[in-house]
């Protein structure tokens, strides 16, 4: 049992706090004002190795494990919501399941772009009938006599829609077999009939772009299956029970930053005379985001480690984010309430962070879902 | 070809700088970091490692903890690290210091096409010093202040900076350029860099390693060999609260330039 | 190099300035360290001599000799017209072997930090980097330390009257700490010294017309020469951006009465310094009056400057978050409970359309008076 960082863990952290602090946080308040996706910070995201962290070096990753992966989410979502969401959508929804499942040809012709830093990936599965109720696919795959596949429907609040160049979709190749009749696929953004349908405003992680993707008779090569055919509503799970981890970590990020925020204006902040820091009710505001804050880390770390040597992970990762979004909810909350009215404004970080936090409570299974999952695993025991 | 870069590990001034009763720097209380210059120097190798092919070499003068300092530049790129480190290296000033890390450098072998770079000056001693003094000992010319660097064979062409204006200089290899903050940007490590980083040994050279060059003499290193001691160390009087100047005329005007021109800021 | 023997401390007398030019100009600072230099020579009772290397420079020495140079010593070669770290090391190492000066100043500027270092190896000796103090005279430099450090008394009066080692003071990290350094055992001792610190002394005519030339014979070949200069080129200094400016004149809403005259005050007075830069709070940046990389504060920089001014500033928090931690803090603010006066080493409560021409007028008069 040992609750250090190894020193290669250190040292990523180290750099992602630099990549942050240099690159991430002096433009956090204008591509959240502007709603503007950070293309040059992907850029550099790519260069260093940023978006293929837990990936193994043979298949053109960085070499790391999901402790650096969750250390660099977290670090960039301390200054910038939309970062963290950038990379871990990229990183698990987009490039895992190509690596859990694709075939050497498929990983050499669309992970190794991806982990290595040339393309950017992502990941449909929701659809306007088919949310929180993810097996109620709309869209429809039907293989044609030549091998292709002719995929016809729409995905929606699709992360990096229209950024990607590449993305897992999920489509029902068996209407009448529900859950069993779902198959996951590869799509390139070039593919015929592949479209990106309105782009969202949304209320928070705003500078990360979020569309509707929509497919009109689209026709894949028969080698774009993802697994096995009917076998997707696996993967997408599976996906996502990694994914979580992901978002977990935005949500630590996000409820870190604004504390650190905090206990920095409380320091300087004068009222009747004395810094905020010296009035103890607001000092235990501040010990109780402290220990909810170490607890969400810790779960995440757990969850990670898990992932890293082989353990079951689905209960802990779905832990991890049911309670780290709530914590960053929380503490952006409070947050904005221990600055008071700079809080409310838009020169001061808080409010940001705050709407940034909401969106981890809902993305990639909601609390609710978590919650579900988690019973799922505890009833499945038993 | 090969690029040598000398890099200090160095206490974090830009933060709170904690001082020890007696006077000293209270090194123990503060994070440590690359001397933000010898990062510059660090980029300019590694840009010459990009566009000719060059190896990187970067070596230091510290404690074993710095070791972990070399790793760092080695996941920024760089390819060998090496840690120059003995008891008798110890307390050296800035004369002593170039002797030990020029019989380093001679010692990792400085070849016809090779390129010693250094940071202009170290935030903690700011002297500037080390650069021009490891030419020296190594009888190879200096150009400092590097703002742009243009390799063109064995040719180095130069912008050095002055402070009304510049000059360009040529020279050839093998010589010592010292780096300025407006050469470059340096970049960050890569993931891949720092797992790559950690699978590689760092040269450690001590004394006995070196002990055969003639410049490593113990009556011209380390604090005894040193020519320059520290005679005193002190901190400068705290800085009382602020005063509200009586007035605000031409009287009130003359006294504020008067504290302004004793604190050596007029 | 062989039989110079520099440990042998009594052969050594005089102190040295080397006399730095650029294309035939000599750089005002060497000005400075000439005035100093006589001090230091008068306490040791010793010739204060300015070594000048150039090409035909000869006519500068009046003007060494007019700030206390008793001798100049002068190297006349085109070689030298534009300085090379070869050439310049090599002449001036060559002359001190030969004349054994026991202390020698270079001005800490680009060039005496390239050239110091580089003739302190060879002359094997030490060098103290960009000194802002310097003593020989143990009492001296004993009042010296009653003003500038926290050192009780006792140390001082401790120290070793008959001490003759030059004291060299100067700044290590970033200011925060302060150190002596000596050079006890070999000789010349050489110091690089922090331009504009030290003061100017008084022209004199007659001494001008009393100094000593002494022309000294040149021996540099090609073979001395690795670099080449192939231009020199002067530049206007090009505007530096408000974190790394020395000093920082911020406005804020206290200009509102007449904005265009307020920033032209504050303009004003930042071209007063070397490196003045004008910033602003969030009002002046929000209302339009100045652009963005203009603000200082929690949005915009974060400045740590020697000088930072604020004008018509009042103070709020997220305006300090930025600039609390500059060196020194003026502030003018009408109202005498802004909280700007809460940080600011020097407060004035006025208006600062009036307050501002005068402190102008008087920074002018305390630069001319220098």
């Amino acid at each position: 049992m040992d609750f250090r960082l190894t020193k290669q863990q250190a040292m990523v952290q180290k750099l992602c706090r630099e990549f942050a602090i240099n690159e991430v946080e002096p433009i956090a308040a204008e591509i959240d004002e502007q709603e503007r996706y950070p293309e040059e910070t992907v850029q550099k995201l790519m260069k260093y190795g940023l978006m293929g962290i837990q990936f193994p070096k043979e298949v053109g990753g960085s070499g790391g494990d999901y402790i650096c992966y969750s250390i660099a989410i977290e670090e960039a979502s301390r200054f910038c919501g939309t970062t963290g969401c950038i990379i871990s959508s990229h990183a698990t929804l987009g490039a895992w399941p190509i690596y859990a499942y694709g075939t050497p040809e498929q990983k050499e012709k669309f992970l190794r772009p991806l982990v290595s830093g040339q393309k950017l990936g992502a990941f449909g599965l929701t659809e306007p009938n088919a949310g929180t109720d993810s097996a109620c696919q709309q869209t429809t795959a039907e293989r044609q006599a030549d091998g292709t596949w002719l995929i016809n429907g729409s995905k929606v609040f699709i992360t990096g829609g229209g950024r990607a160049d590449t993305y897992v979709i999920f489509a029902m190749t068996n209407k009448a077999a529900g859950n069993k009749g779902i198959s996951a696929f590869i799509v390139d953004k070039n593919d015929p009939g592949f479209k990106i349908g309105k782009i969202e405003h949304k209320m928070g992680i705003r500078g990360s772009q979020t569309s509707e993707l929509i497919f009109e008779d689209m026709v894949l090569p028969a080698d774009r299956l993802l697994g096995q055919e009917n076998k997707g509503f696996k993967i997408a799970m599976q996906t996502l029970d990694g994914g979580r981890i992901g978002i977990a970590s935005q949500a630590l990020g996000i409820a870190q930053g604004a504390l650190d925020k905090a206990v920095q204006y409380m320091q300087e902040r004068v009222q009747f005379g004395r810094t905020l820091d010296k009035f103890q009710g607001l000092q235990w505001m501040v010990a109780d985001m402290e220990v909810k804050i170490d607890a969400a880390r810790l779960l995440i770390r757990r969850a990670a480690f898990n992932h890293d040597v082989g353990l079951p992970f689905t209960k802990e990762a779905a832990m991890a984010k049911l309670y780290a979004s709530e914590v960053a909810m929380e503490v952006t909350t409070k947050c904005v309430q221990l600055h008071g009215g700079y809080g409310y404004i838009r020169e001061y970080p808080m409010e940001r962070m705050m709407r940034d936090a909401k969106i981890t409570e809902i993305y990639e299974g909601t609390s609710q879902v978590q919650r579900m999952v988690i019973a799922g695993q505890i009833f499945k025991k038993k | 070809m090969k690029v040598i870069v000398c890099v200090k590990q160095v206490p974090d001034t830009s933060g709170k700088v904690a001082v020890n009763p007696n006077g000293t720097l209270d090194r123990a209380s503060m994070a440590t970091i690359i001397n933000p210059d010898d990062k510059n120097a660090v980029e300019a190798a590694l840009t010459l490692k990009d566009n000719f092919g060059a190896k990187v070499v970067v070596i230091t003068m510290g404690p074993p903890p710095a070791a972990e300092m070399l790793r760092e530049l080695l996941a920024m790129g760089a390819d060998e690290g090496v840690l120059v480190s003995a008891r008798e290296f110890g307390g050296s000033d800035t004369f002593a210091t170039s002797q030990i890390l020029a019989a380093a450098i001679k010692k990792i072998g400085l070849e016809k096409d090779d390129i010693v770079m250094c940071g202009r000056q170290a935030i903690d001693g700011d002297t500037a010093q080390v650069g021009s003094q490891i030419a020296e000992k190594l009888d190879i010319p200096q150009i400092s202040y590097a703002a742009d660097i243009q390799l063109d064979g064995s040719k180095v062409t130069v912008k050095r900076m002055l402070e009304d204006g510049h000059m360009t200089i040529e020279t050839q290899t093998p010589c010592l350029l010292t780096c300025i903050k407006e050469l470059n940007e340096p970049r960050y490590m890569s993931v891949g860099g720092i797992f790559w980083a950690f699978e590689q040994e760092i040269t450690v050279l001590d004394y006995e390693a070196l002990k055969d060059d003639p410049l490593i003499d113990l009556d011209t290193i380390g604090l005894k060999g040193s020519p320059t001691n520290i005679f005193k160390s002190f901190t400068p009087p705290q800085k009382g609260k602020g005063v509200m100047l009586e007035g605000a005329d031409k009287a009130t005007c003359d006294t504020l330039a008067a504290a302004l021109l004793k604190k050596h800021i007029i | 190099m062989a039989d110079f023997n520099n440990t042998n401390l009594a052969d050594f007398s005089g102190v040295w300035v080397f006399c730095e030019q650029r294309q035939g100009t000599l750089q005002p600072t060497v000005l400075e360290l000439i005035s100093e230099g006589r001090k230091l020579a008068d306490d040791m009772g010793v010739e204060l001599c300015g070594l000048l290397l150039g090409d035909k420079v000869e006519g500068m020495a009046k003007e060494l000799g007019a700030y206390g140079a008793d001798k100049v010593f002068v190297c006349d070669d085109p070689s030298l017209a534009t300085y090379t770290t070869d050439a310049y090391a090599k002449v001036i190492c060559d002359v001190v072997m030969d004349k054994k000066p026991e202390i020698m100043l270079i001005a800490a500027t680009n060039i005496g930090r390239d050239l110091g270092p580089r003739c302190a190896a060879r002359l094997h000796t030490g060098l103290t980097a960009d000194c802002t103090h310097l003593d020989v005279d143990v009492d001296k430099y004993a009042a010296f330390l009653g003003e500038a450090s926290t050192l009780p008394q006792e140390q001082l009066d401790a120290l070793d009257r008959s001490d003759r080692n030059l004291k060299m003071t100067r700044p290590a990290f970033g200011g925060h700490l302060m150190a002596t350094i000596i050079c006890p055992r070999f000789r010349p001792q050489m110091a690089t010294v922090r331009p504009g610190v030290l003061k100017r002394g008084e022209y004199d005519e007659a001494k001008a017309n009393a100094v000593v030339v002494e022309k000294l014979a040149v021996s540099v070949s090609d073979a001395d020469l690795k670099t080449k200069v192939l231009e020199v080129v002067k530049e206007a200094k090009e505007l530096v951006d408000l974190t790394g400016a020395e000093v920082v004149v911020s406005v804020g809403r206290g200009i509102s009465k007449d904005v265009e005259k307020g920033i032209a005050l504050a303009e004003e007075l930042a071209a007063e310094f070397n490196g003045g830069v004008v910033g602003g709070s969030r009002a002046a940046i929000d209302s339009g009056w100045l652009s963005a990389d203009h603000q200082v504060g929690q949005t915009g920089k974060t400045v740590h400057p020697k000088l930072y001014v604020a004008l018509g500033i009042s103070g709020a928090i997220q305006h300090k978050a930025g600039m609390q931690d500059s060196e020194c803090i003026v502030a003018v603010n009408k109202n005498d409970g802004a909280p700007i006066f809460d940080v600011a080493d020097y407060g004035i409560c006025g208006d600062l359309f009036k307050v501002v021409p005068m402190m102008i007028d008087a920074v002018r008069a305390a630069k001319a008076a220098k």
